[in-house]
């Protein structure tokens, strides 16, 4: 199968500041990517260049076959560190508004409002909450992030720090709901800082350092351990 | 309906919506109008023939910098929560986001000057002495002048440090054609002195022009960083 993702020599520059310097990687569909590594490492620089917003000073993106990643962007769904939600809005009117973006209104406000409440309910929310998204504690917000970035039934998912303040049991939740987004064949990215919940969730931990991808592995353990074992 | 003419009208919805719950762009524009009507009253006791030749730079500069207030606002709450990316993201047409943010910015100044003009007319003890009918085609096309060009200076400058200051700086210089032909425009219909017909089409080429510039470069403007 060929690769859903293939990043080739992407360099990006913030003036004089190389948030990402040269990276490479073929990325296969159907897998969960933990993108791992220090504050600084270019985690989220990445996957803005994957999600289309930052674009890259050189090299370039190939994303299901196409590089022109505009062409794709109905089948990406992509989750920033803010809750990418307005805070005056409700959690169904929030989803309506951006499920009209996607055109899902077009069969049927009964199917918009349908497809609204099935991801709200599948992050563990409640539909009906009328209350506006700015009075969600900072847990419930993510989770409405989550439900917002899976709107579109993307085919590839990009995620960034979708555990932070969320709780232990919640963010497990939030695991097994990507575990199965895996297993129904989407490719998700996820960048994280608590990586330890998704040992044995992802398949691949994908580990940065100044803005490149320094190793691959299939289990948790951190590049410099397994150089001091091998 | 397509997919940009209805992402349009969700959008225009939306941020309707979000207004009619906040009321900050209105209330703030009102207050500033309010004031400015006030004070020019005071500082100046003019004539109903003195009020008839300065009405019409009165009225489209207290309008200008109201709609300032509004402009301002309109993006402000696409940074919050950084919700703009999530529009970047989705397939939505960029200039579905533009119009919509237009039209908003054009139905809040209209409310405003809908609300305003009898103010004006009492304080200012005005009566066109030109055709009236002229007046309503002449505050349609100068709001539109205005909010176009505001809607996408401050779009432009969204990602300045001082978006405040930024937005009147690039607005105000290129909106000087536009506000010479709606205080023309006012000052002909209120006066009757002289026909308002050359200042109208001025004002509707510059509308046809700047909103086709503006839909041509708003894409560049919102995939930047």
């Amino acid at each position: 199968m060929p690769p859903a993702v293939i990043v080739t020599d992407l360099v990006k520059q913030f003036g004089r500041f190389a948030a990402l310097r040269g990276v490479s990687a073929e990325f296969a569909p159907g897998r969960l990517y933990a993108i791992l590594g220090d504050n600084g490492a270019g985690k989220t620089t990445l996957l803005r260049a994957l999600a289309g917003l930052t674009p890259p000073t050189r090299g370039s993106i190939s994303m299901l076959g196409t590089t022109d990643l505009r062409s794709v962007c109905g089948q990406l769904g992509y989750m920033a560190h803010p809750s990418l939600l307005y805070d005056e809005m409700s959690g169904m009117e929030n989803l309506g508004y951006f499920a009209r973006l996607y055109g899902i209104n077009n069969k049927g406000q009964n199917e918009k409002d349908q497809r609204c409440g099935d991801v709200i309910r599948a992050v563990k929310l409640d539909p009906s909450l009328t209350r506006p998204v700015g009075q969600y504690s900072q847990g419930m917000r993510q989770r409405m992030s989550l439900a917002r970035a899976l709107l579109n039934d993307p085919k590839i998912l990009l995620l960034d720090e979708p555990f932070s303040n969320v709780d232990v049991r919640s963010a497990r939740e939030m695991v097994s709901l990507l575990v199965g987004l895996r297993d129904a064949g989407k490719t998700i990215f996820v960048v994280t800082h608590q990586a330890s919940l998704l040992e044995g969730a992802a398949d691949e931990f994908v580990w940065m350092e100044f803005g490149k991808i320094v190793s691959r592995t299939a289990d948790l353990r951190p590049p410099e351990t397994r150089l001091e074992t091998q | 309906m397509s997919n940009a003419a209805g992402v349009t009208r969700a959008t225009l919805d939306k941020d309707l919506r979000l207004e009619w719950r906040s009321k900050d762009a209105i209330n703030s524009m009102l207050f500033f109008s309010l004031l400015v009507v006030v004070i020019f009253s005071f500082s100046f006791d003019p004539t109903a023939e003195e009020s008839r030749r300065i009405a019409g730079g009165l009225v489209w500069v207290a309008f200008l910098f109201a709609a300032v207030v509004a402009l301002n606002q309109t993006w402000a709450r696409e940074l919050r929560n950084q919700v703009l990316d999530a529009y970047r993201v989705s397939p939505a047409p960029p200039n579905s986001l533009f119009m919509a943010k237009v039209m908003g910015n054009f139905i809040f100044v209209t409310v405003l000057q809908a609300l305003m003009t009898p103010l004006f007319i009492v304080f200012y003890n005005l009566r066109a002495l030109g055709p009236a009918y002229q007046l309503p085609i002449v505050a349609a096309l100068g709001t539109w002048a205005l909010v176009v060009n505001g809607t996408f200076f401050a779009a432009m400058s969204l990602r300045t440090r001082s978006r405040e200051i930024m937005l009147p700086l690039l607005l105000f210089p290129i909106s000087i054609p536009a506000l010479l032909a709606m205080v023309e425009a006012t000052g002909a219909i209120l006066t009757g002195e002289f026909s308002a017909k050359f200042w109208i089409v001025l004002l509707a080429a510059y509308d046809v022009v700047f909103t086709i510039a503006s839909l041509f470069l708003f894409g560049f403007v919102l995939q930047a960083e």
